[in-house]
Order: structure tokens, then C-alpha cells, then sequence
């Protein structure tokens, strides 16, 4: 039995595919596309700023800087979310309503935080590092920073609600999360049982790992909310910076752990060959389960204050949270298409593009997880080149093509447009990321709206790319637009 | 430093690029038997797994067993001279500004408002060391300058609108 086939006497348990919950598949990669694409807009005219090529005000780069990083994450984390639901359903009876009640409240989130940065000029970066929110030096007020930190409340509370849908929907089906995770079968006395597929293995693990990220996320937030009104009451800045990177750091992982969901599922049925679990894929599940929760202090190598138990945690676990990446998914996926016979379609390219992406970024995270290295290159122009490395080139084609395949199954002509986008993108999109890498070996800063003269060259560089990138992107969304009527449920 | 991970970084990406062009390439040919692909695939993948393994134990000793950050959580060697740097909204407060080349020096780091993040340049392109600079905590940096000549501190962690102009500079004299 394959990992995409399920005992006869468990169709009761999966989820109904009715016209409602199409049409909110639907809505979710529309909606989707729509503001992926004004965000790169957003980035692109950050890093043309950042080229000297647009002379618009610095308040204003920073405010596109926080609308491109929040817009970015948030809509990254709908489109996994999307994935997660589209798969998840076929084991599991999900709930339609609460998946929409997930994209209602972000979109909520979504129009305060637009309302804090357009109207309220809010530009204090999408990580709201406290206590920034709350001391603009008069750039933007307390109701501003309110409405940014009080959208990025709805958007979690929308999640928590997915989160315990599916949560629930496993529970019934499998009993325990630890059993969904295939612990039992790791370290209890079960066999090993191949009909657990992957999805769920990999859903229970963003389960568990997002609900305590969001948790903190709103512990976080609302300490943050209270400073804002209330500057009397101050916290701890170290315990804040660490309950801010918590939350962070899981909710980003947590979307390309959701969208690797899509590799597992539509790669077999290319090959004819089954991705079914086995103990080391169990073993890398638990693994990471742990690793992303308790990896974060990486980002805090540069606070010396920080306890150096933390500081060796964050260097060892960075280097160990590359292994599963690179030895179980990305090879798993090139054992699986390897002599397949393969007939490569836009879904499958941008899939297995996604996994390089995904697989080659990691490596100079990991070498920037060392403290040596991170003592001369945090905060570099490095840090973007690694995380744009494993988004845009990892988790956006994964995305795309896990969305693509939904559409495509049926009818489906590939045309020499379909072909020189791809390409252009991935190509693009690899220049992009080496020019940030580049930059941030020489020591160029991140986050700056105004560049000195000894950098212009690799922002404007960069810009370039970054352009082709859009375009790109854009011929890849419409082409998707255009077959999302014949979206399935069930392809 | 900044040299070595930049090349091991292109090295590494360059061997799993390597590696998924001779996958793909071959991807499209007459299906084997699975089975034994997968077999022989795995049993490397194991070989992998335990030389990752070794590789990182290696990594880890070699780069922390000396702890990396001098001064980092307890002062280990006695500074020639302290300053005291003190991050302002857009603006760096540092009680003295001059040193002499080959001193060490230790850097008191602090912030009075938001999280800023105190980096030592020399020129625009070469980053000598860094930390943050946070309300309510004390980071300790230890440098010792090499070369005379002007060195520039630039602010590393977005504090604000004027985050990129918040700057200064460390003059360090020849030796006497």
C-alpha cells in the first residue's frame, strides 16, 4: 500500500469533497497569488530604494520593508496552511468552516496591518522588536503600532482555530498525536505501520510545533499591546527578544514543513513509485519536532548575555536541523525520481526546483548558525541571502507547483511560456539570492533604506533580478489564475 | 572568516546543485527496478548520515571548545582600556573614541531606548565584530585593533527611521 491510498474502512473519516470546499481551496490560492504579488512588489521597490534608484523618503522604505516582511510571512503561511488542508483532508474529516474562518481572520489581521502602515505610518519591521512599537520618536502612534500588533493577534488566533480543527481530526482518526507522529511505532512495541502516510506524520508535527509558536506569539503580543498603551509597564527586553524569535522562527519553518506535505504527496504519482514512512523519516520527524522549537536561540548569538548553554544549543541544532532537510526529503525525493521515466511538467519542475532551493539554502544558514561566523555576519545582508534562498527559491515553487498540480490534472498543455518562465524565475530568483549572499559577505548591512556608495552595486544588481523575479512570478500566478476553475479536490 | 563561509558555502551549495542536475538529467530515462535503486540509495544515505554526524561532533569541538567570543558572559582577559557604548535613538553615546593600535580593547555595550546592534567596521566592506545593544543589559565586545587607521560603528539592529544614519567612529593611533 502507498502513502496516498487508505484502508477501505477508513472513507468515513475523510472529509467530503463538497462545491464549499472547493471553492475555499479556490479562494485561498487566489487570494493567495493576489498578495504574494504585491508583496514582492513591496520588496522590490525596498531593494530599489536600497539602489538609490527611487528617491522616496526613509519612512517610507521602512514601511514598505515591515508591509513586505509581514505581508510575506503571513501569506506564506496561508498558502502552506492551504496545502496542509488540501492533503490532510484525504485522511482526516476536516472542517470547511474552519478552514475559511482561518482566511476571515487573517484578512481581518490583514486590514489593520495595512490601516497601521498606510494610514497610521507604522514601519517599525515585521519582527515588532520590543520595545520599537512603542517608541517611533514620533513616526508612527500608539493606535498605529496597536493595529499592526493587534492584526498579527487575529492572523494567530485564525491559525490556532485551523490548528485545533486538524488537531481534533487526528486525534479521532489516530488516537494520540504521538501516535500520529509514529512515536509509538519509533519507540513502543508497534511495527512498523506503512499505511501512516507522511501528510499526517508531517501535519502532527506543525501541529504541535505552530500551537506552542503562536501560544508564545500571543504572549508576546500581548505584553507588547500593554507596553504600547501603557509604557509604565515595561518587560524584560532579553525575555522578549527571545519569546518574539520563538515565535518567529516556528511559524516561518512551520510554513515550508506544511508545503513539503505537496512533495510527498504529488511526487509519488509522478514516478509510480510509493513514499511511504520508514523509521529513519520518523525518526527525522521527531527530530525536527524538536530541533525548530529549541533551534531558535541562533538568532540570538549576537547577546552576550545569553546564556552560553543556549548559544552551543543554537550552533549544534542548526547544524543537526539541516540533515533532515538534506538526507531525508531532498535525497528521499531524488531516490524516488531517479531512472523514473519521468515526463517533467511546470508542477514537477518547480517541485523538485523547490526541494534544491530548499536543500542548498539551508547550508549557509546553517554556516551563520556558528557562532564565529555570526560574530562578523548577523544582521549582514547574509541573513536575507539564506532565508530568501529557501522561500523564494524553496518554498514558493513548492507552493506554486503543489497548487499548479491541484488545477492541472486535467487538459493540462505545457507551453514554451510555462517553460521560459520557470527558468527565467528560477534563474532570476538564484541571482537575486547570490547577490544578497555576495553583499553580506562584504559585510553590507541589512535592513537599511539608504546604502552607502561602496554598496550600490550589489542592490542595484539585485534589483534587477528582483524585477525579473516579479515578472516571473507574475506570468507563473496568471497561468495558475487562469486554471483555477478546473481546480480539484481531488487530483 | 567572511571569506571562508562565503567559499564553503558556494562549495557545498555547488555539490547539492551537482548532485540534483545528475538526478534530473537522468530522471526522464526507461524506469529500473525501483527496488534495488532504492536499496543501494539507502544504504549510502546511512554512510551519509554517520559522516554528517562525525562531521558536525568535529565542527562543533573544533569551533567551541575555544569559546568564540572573547568576553562573551565573563570578562577572561583584562582589557587596556573599556568603553562605554550607549545606543540612542539615532545615535551612539561612546565615552572615549580614540585607542592605540594593539591595545585591547572591551566595549561595555548598551541601549537606553530600543535594541540597537554595535558593528565594527573597517571600511565599508569588512566587518570586524559585533553585538547588541539592549535595554537594561550590558554586553561586553573585547577587540584589539591591528591596523591604525578609522574605524566605523554602524548600527545592526533596525531601531527606527533614522536606523541607517546612526553611526560613529573609532580612531586608533599607531602604536607608541
Amino acid at each position: 500500500m502507498n502513502a496516498t491510498t487508505l484502508p477501505i474502512n477508513s472513507t468515513a473519516m475523510q472529509s467530503v469533497d463538497t462545491p464549499s470546499a472547493k471553492l475555499a481551496f479556490q479562494l485561498y490560492v487566489a487570494i493567495g497569488i493576489a498578495v504574494f504579488r504585491l508583496m514582492l512588489i513591496a520588496g522590490a521597490l525596498f531593494r530599489a530604494t536600497q539602489a538609490a534608484w527611487l528617491p522616496i523618503p526613509a519612512s517610507f522604505t521602512y514601511e514598505l520593508m515591515t508591509l513586505h516582511g509581514a505581508g510575506m510571512v503571513g501569506v506564506s503561511g496561508l498558502a502552506g496552511a492551504a496545502v496542509m488542508w488540501y492533503f490532510l483532508r484525504r485522511y482526516v474529516r476536516l472542517s470547511t468552516g474552519m478552514f475559511l474562518a482561518m482566511l476571515a481572520l487573517a484578512l481581518v489581521g490583514v486590514v489593520m496591518i495595512l490601516a497601521a502602515i498606510g494610514i497610521g505610518r507604522f514601519g517599525g519591521g515585521w519582527t515588532f522588536l520590543y520595545p520599537l512599537p512603542a517608541r517611533s520618536m514620533g513616526v508612527w502612534g500608539a493606535h498605529a503600532a496597536a493595529a499592526f500588533v493587534g492584526g498579527l493577534v487575529f492572523i494567530g488566533v485564525g491559525f490556532l482555530l485551523f490548528y485545533l480543527d486538524c488537531a481534533l481530526a487526528i486525534l479521532r482518526r489516530y488516537g494520540s498525536l504521538s501516535g500520529a507522529l509514529g512515536l509509538d511505532q519509533l519507540f513502543g512495541s508497534r511495527p512498523l505501520d506503512t499505511t501512516l502516510p507522511p501528510t499526517v506524520v508531517a501535519s502532527t508535527m506543525v501541529i504541535i510545533i505552530n500551537v506552542l509558536g503562536i501560544l508564545a506569539g500571543a504572549v508576546v503580543l500581548t505584553m507588547s499591546l500593554i507596553n504600547i498603551y501603557v509604557p509604565e509597564v515595561a518587560f524584560d527586553a532579553l525575555l522578549m527578544k527571545n519569546l518574539i524569535f520563538f515565535f518567529g522562527h516556528v511559524f516561518i519553518n512551520a510554513t515550508i514543513y506544511m508545503a513539503v506535505i505537496g512533495v510527498y504527496e504529488i511526487v509519488p504519482r509522478y514516478t509510480g513509485r510509493p513514499w511511504t514512512i520508514s523509521r529513519p523519516f520518523l525518526v527525522s520527524w521527531a527530530a525536527v519536532t524538536l530541533i525548530v522549537m529549541a533551534v531558535y536561540p541562533h538568532h540570538l548569538l549576537m547577546d552576550y548575555v545569553m546564556p552560553k548553554w543556549m548559544v552551543v544549543t543554537g550552533q549544534v541544532l542548526s547544524y543537526l536541523s539541516g540533515i533532515p532537510i538534506l538526507l531525508v526529503t531532498a535525497y528521499g525525493a531524488l531516490v524516488n525520481i531517479h531512472r523514473a521515466g519521468l515526463k517533467w511538467d511546470l508542477p514537477l519542475r518547480l517541485i523538485i526546483f523547490s526541494l534544491f532551493g530548499w536543500a542548498a539554502g539551508v547550508l549557509p544558514a546553517i554556516i551563520d548558525g556558528m557562532v564565529r561566523v555570526n560574530l562578523v555576519m548577523h544582521n549582514t545582508q547574509w541573513v536575507p541571502g539564506h532565508f530568501h534562498f529557501y522561500l523564494l527559491l524553496g518554498l514558493v515553487p513548492m507552493l506554486l507547483g503543489t497548487m499548479l498540480y491541484a488545477c492541472t490534472r486535467s487538459q493540462w498543455t505545457e507551453t514554451a511560456l510555462d517553460r521560459a518562465s520557470f527558468w527565467t524565475y528560477g534563474i532570476s530568483g538564484a541571482v537575486f539570492c547570490f547577490v544578497f549572499l555576495a553583499s553580506g559577505w562584504q559585510g553590507v548591512p541589512r535592513r537599511f533604506a539608504v546604502h552607502d556608495a561602496a554598496w550600490l552595486g550589489f542592490a542595484q544588481l539585485g534589483t534587477v533580478a528582483a524585477a525579473l523575479v516579479l515578472v516571473t512570478a507574475l506570468l507563473l500566478g496568471v497561468r495558475l489564475l487562469a486554471r483555477l476553475p478546473r481546480a480539484s479536490l481531488s487530483a | 572568516m567572511q571569506n571562508l563561509a562565503w567559499t564553503l558555502s558556494l562549495i557545498s551549495m555547488a555539490i547539492v546543485a551537482a548532485v540534483f542536475l545528475w538526478v534530473v538529467a537522468g530522471a526522464s530515462r526507461p524506469a529500473e527496478d525501483s527496488g534495488v535503486i532504492a536499496r543501494s540509495a539507502f544504504r549510502w544515505r546511512d554512510r551519509l548520515f554517520w559522516l554528517a554526524i562525525a562531521a558536525g561532533g568535529a565542527l562543533s569541538f573544533a569551533t567551541l571548545w575555544e569559546w568564540p567570543i572573547a568576553g562573551h558572559a565573563a570578562v577572561v582577559t583584562r582589557p587596556d582600556v573599556v568603553i562605554r557604548a550607549v545606543g540612542h535613538q539615532w545615535r551612539w553615546e561612546i565615552d572615549r573614541t580614540e585607542v592605540e593600535a594593539g591595545q585591547l580593547v572591551e566595549f561595555e555595550v548598551t541601549a537606553t531606548d530600543v535594541n540597537h546592534g554595535l558593528a565594527i567596521y573597517k571600511d565599508k566592506t569588512h566587518m570586524i565584530a559585533q553585538t547588541q545593544a539592549m535595554p537594561g543589559y550590558v554586553n561586553r565586545l573585547q577587540v584589539r585593533f591591528t591596523e591604525p587607521g578609522d574605524y566605523e560603528v554602524l548600527c545592526l539592529e533596525f531601531c527606527g527611521v533614522a536606523h541607517h544614519g546612526m553611526r560613529a567612529v573609532i580612531r586608533v593611533r599607531a602604536g607608541s
